[in-house]
């Protein structure tokens, strides 16, 4: 088992699957183990900062896969990641039942605000939890199967295949706009009570959401590269440098990349779920196409193609956000414009790549 | 409810037309008109109901230039006398308790004055309607035709008798075409609700040709029921020769409504296009992704506002100096972009896209810091606003209108420079084959500056049209953005021409889906459009031909 799971990985790769390992249980175990006033004891707002860290990382990794490896720069992988999170917001909203300030037991608040008499048909189910899991991955993986089907069966490319995968998100916000949709308009669904059961203010959910996060992306992450080292790998990056050489070879190449594209879209959607009961809301912003830009720029200046450059890249990148946001509201913007820049200008493979040059020439 | 604007329309009118008229008349008649004005100011000034009744029908007998003015005031509540000096003047309310003074007599500005030191001259119901009255005759019989006209048109079905002795009066020694017309029109419509039946059917069969909201509503009043469910016309043969009527104006009213929505979609369209258009260059012609052209229309935007602050009283001269200045404004940032950035990631599409991206977000940034991040109005001349009436049921708003042919213009001009200088030359040689232009002598380095420049300029002239019709704002390049893209795409990249089509057709096909489906559902609908139509024709709406589509 061992020996199938770091068969190829190098000394990063394994470096940050230890890491990743020892936060994901160190962090946890020592909340639980020491006292509140312990410097070793994370605050509900440290917890779910990390936690939301973790959800990132795993959206970068999922849009790493498809751009870095297959080539396709998805310009909306921000919309898988919101609408795995509004899978979560609907089962979470149903979860509050009667204690909602309108006290309906079956409708959430913004429904019975609209007058609304009963449930869409959509929303039905959402309550279970089981069915919800399902729906994480199977409402962004059919979306995903849908226009990706369309998109590489027409061999749409390159920078076109980028803008529609733009409008694709842009015409998702503005329809989660519509109060008509019936997932809550412009605010979106929020005020969460609880999660199976147990308060989604808690320690305890706080503690075992992070655990989860940090889970899903050791997972995933190990999910990832096996794919990328399996003999499908080989063919995706094929495909990414050669794609009409592929083809010749008889390759289907639209089944390549729609397997892998689903499949990221998956991913970003299981992070968009664990995205949204950490922060406590979902709402239509988050498909907005900033959001998706962001995600490719974290992927960009940790380096892609690595799978661990995106996870790298993700994490710091919305450190150095929320530090500075703290600090210099104004200048935050300045410095994502100029890392765009400076980072494709200067370092075209990411930090991970030119920290692998560094060291290899140390090594010669 | 709806008297008070056309009040105020109708009063600015009667100002305007007074100032012609005073300078026309000789001085002899002028100083014996207005002792008679004074007689009857004097006569208004007396706080007895009886007093100012004559008074109000002296007014009215007089035929004073400034009597038209000064009933307008005393029937909205402007007419006011000073308590220290005992003057007749015309107020209007600045602000709470603040009025600007005009001497009723004169029309000289008095400066400002508080509601303490006004006393006001109030009517009676009985003698507002006199007051009315008089200015509907004194209107009928103005010098001006517009104010004729306007006075007409305001008559329906219910005129007076008396009303309707002075329009009848007027029509033999009327020169006006128009005012002729109308004034055939009212009588008309007397005929179609008073007259014989023979008279009335005629009536309706002539005015069923006219594009008048008044007939509109008398033919509806005949078609209608009351509670009861009985008809309120009780001859059947009006009501058919009404409701035959009615469809046909019912028909072509659906008509003016389709050209309305085809002006607006053509509008809309001109938008597009325009902020398309440069993207065209720079994406099309280039083959460079530019996200920072919403940002380019954004700083054109900006320059109209900054051109505007400097020269404050002149909002139309403003505007105009604002198309070459934010085109060098743009252009400019455009080239810095170019060299600065863009050059080293030629061949590299998607990191051209990321690049530009962060310069958008720096762009965006530098104009928050700058200018705040609120939005900024910029004002417009009066010639961009108002409407074109051209009937009672269609009117098309001027800053539309003017957008529409900006970017027809603009279309042109960059078609000529592309197809008959010598620039237009090398940017289409470098497009075709770089490596082939370069071999025949042409710079291409500074070529693909100038070409970028060039599209950024046009993003810079669309912004100055943009600054028109939406706020100025941090975000107006966002909002335009994938729009932009969209229209591109959908034309064909690397085809002008397509672009304009494109533009066009999604204006248009926007503003016919709005009625059915609101605003934001007709958007999304086109995007969906758009993606599934990439799917078919990858390559756009007019596909290049020949080596270049392989790139």
């Amino acid at each position: 088992m061992k020996h199938l799971l770091f068969a190829h990985h190098d000394k990063f790769s394994r470096t940050i699957v230890l890491a990743l390992a020892i936060l994901t249980i160190g962090i946890p175990l020592l909340t639980l183990l020491t006292p509140v006033e312990s410097v070793f004891h994370c605050s509900a707002y440290t917890l779910s900062l990390l936690g939301k860290y973790l959800t990132f990382a795993l959206v970068g990794l999922s849009l790493d896969l498809v751009w870095g490896y297959c080539g396709i720069l998805a310009l909306g992988q921000g919309a898988f990641f919101a609408l795995g999170g509004y899978v979560m917001g609907m089962y979470l909203m149903r979860q509050i039942g009667a204690r909602g300030v309108y006290g309906n037991p079956e409708l959430p608040d913004f429904m019975v605000f609209l007058n609304w008499q009963e449930l869409p048909w959509y929303w039905l189910g959402v309550n279970h939890f089981g069915v919800m899991l399902l729906l994480v991955g199977l409402v962004p993986g059919l979306l995903a199967w849908v226009f990706g089907g369309l998109a590489f069966r027409s061999r749409v490319t390159g920078v076109y295949l980028s803008i529609i995968t733009q409008a694709l998100t842009y015409a998702l916000l503005l329809a989660f706009f519509r109060n008509e949709m019936g997932f809550g308009g412009n605010n979106g669904l929020t005020d969460f009570k609880d999660i199976l059961g147990f308060n989604c203010q808690s320690e305890a959910v706080r503690v075992a959401l992070f655990f989860l996060s940090g889970l899903a992306l050791l997972g995933s992450y190990l999910l990832c590269h096996a794919v990328v080292h399996s003999k499908l790998g080989r063919v995706v990056m094929a495909i990414r440098d050669q794609e009409a050489r592929v083809r010749f070879l008889g390759y289907r190449v639209e089944l390549f990349k729609l397997w892998i594209f689903v499949f990221a879209a998956i991913l970003a959607g299981i992070a968009g779920a664990l995205y949204v009961p950490q922060v406590g809301i979902i709402n239509p912003s988050e498909f907005s196409p900033l959001n998706s830009l962001e995600i490719v720029i974290w992927v960009a200046i940790g380096g892609r193609g690595t799978l661990y450059g995106a996870i790298i890249g993700a994490i710091l990148v919305n450190y150095g956000k929320t530090v500075l946001t703290g600090l210099l509201p104004e200048a935050w913007l300045y410095i994502l414009g100029s890392l765009f820049v400076l980072v494709t200008l200067l370092l075209p493979q990411g930090l991970v790549g030119w920290l692998r040059s560094y060291t290899k020439e140390r090594s010669a | 409810m709806n008297t008070l604007p056309r009040c105020y329309f109708l009063q600015c009118v009667s100002y305007l037309l007074l100032v012609f008229s005073l300078s026309f008349i000789s001085a002899a008649e002028a100083s014996d008109s207005v002792a008679s004005l004074q007689a009857s100011l004097g006569l208004l000034k007396q706080t007895s109901m009886t007093a100012r009744k004559q008074a109000i029908t002296q007014l009215g007998e007089g035929h004073q230039p400034r009597s038209l003015a000064i009933l307008h005031a005393l029937l909205v509540g402007q007419l006011f006398i000073i308590k220290s000096t005992d003057k007749m003047v015309i107020a209007e309310a600045q602000a709470e308790q603040a009025f600007t003074v005009y001497e009723a007599e004169s029309n000289q500005d008095l400066g400002q004055f508080s509601g303490a030191e006004l006393s006001k001259i109030s009517l009676t119901n009985a003698l507002r309607s006199q007051v009315r009255k008089l200015i509907a005759e004194l209107e009928i019989n103005a010098e001006h035709p517009a104010t004729r006209l306007a006075a007409l048109k305001e008559c329906d079905a219910t005129v007076d008798e008396h009303l309707l002795s002075i329009i009848k009066a007027r029509l033999p020694i009327e020169t006006d075409a128009q005012v002729k017309q109308a004034i055939q029109q009212v009588l008309l419509l007397q005929h179609m609700t008073q007259g014989a039946k023979g008279e009335r059917i005629a009536a309706i069969k002539v005015l069923k040709n006219e594009d008048s909201l008044a007939v509109v509503n008398q033919l509806k009043t005949f078609v209608e029921k009351d509670s009861e469910g009985q008809y309120l016309e009780t001859d059947a043969d009006i009501r058919h020769v009404a409701e035959a009527a009615l469809t046909t104006i019912t028909q072509r009213m659906q008509w003016y409504a389709g050209i309305e929505t085809i002006f607006f979609g053509l509008s809309l369209g001109a938008v597009l296009v325009l902020s398309a258009i440069g993207l065209a260059i720079t994406f099309g012609v280039m083959g460079v992704i530019n996200m920072a052209h919403g940002e380019l229309m954004m700083l054109g935007a900006y320059t109209t506002y900054v051109l505007q602050q400097l020269l404050p009283n002149h909002t139309g001269l403003s505007l105009l100096l604002a198309i070459p200045a934010a085109f060098l404004m743009s252009a400019a940032v455009g080239m810095l972009i170019e060299r600065g950035i863009i050059r080293f990631l030629y061949g590299r599409p998607l990191e051209t896209l990321l690049a530009t991206f962060g310069v958008s977000l720096l762009l965006q940034q530098l104009v928050r810091s700058i200018f705040s991040p609120l939005n900024k109005s910029v004002a417009t001349p009066q010639w961009l606003s108002g409407s074109w009436q051209v009937n009672d049921f269609l009117s098309l708003t001027w800053n539309r209108f003017y957008i529409l042919v900006f970017c027809l213009v603009v279309f042109v001009a960059l078609m000529q420079i592309l197809k008959r200088t010598r620039l237009g030359l090398e940017v289409r040689a470098v497009a075709q084959n770089r490596t082939m232009a370069k071999a025949m002598g042409i710079p291409t380095a500074r070529v693909d500056a100038l070409t970028f420049g060039l599209g950024s300029g046009i993003a810079g002239v669309a912004g100055v049209a943009l600054s028109q019709i939406t706020n100025v704002g941090p975000n107006l390049g966002q909002a335009y953005i994938v729009d932009s893209f969209m229209v591109v795409v959908f034309g064909g990249v690397g085809n002008l021409l397509g672009t304009l089509v494109a533009g066009f057709s999604l204006g248009i096909a926007n503003k016919f889906l709005e009625p059915f489906a609101g605003a934001v559902l007709a958007k999304i609908v086109l995007l969906i459009f758009i993606i599934l139509f990439i799917q078919k024709h990858p390559r756009g709406l007019f596909p290049q031909k020949g080596r270049a589509a392989d790139s």
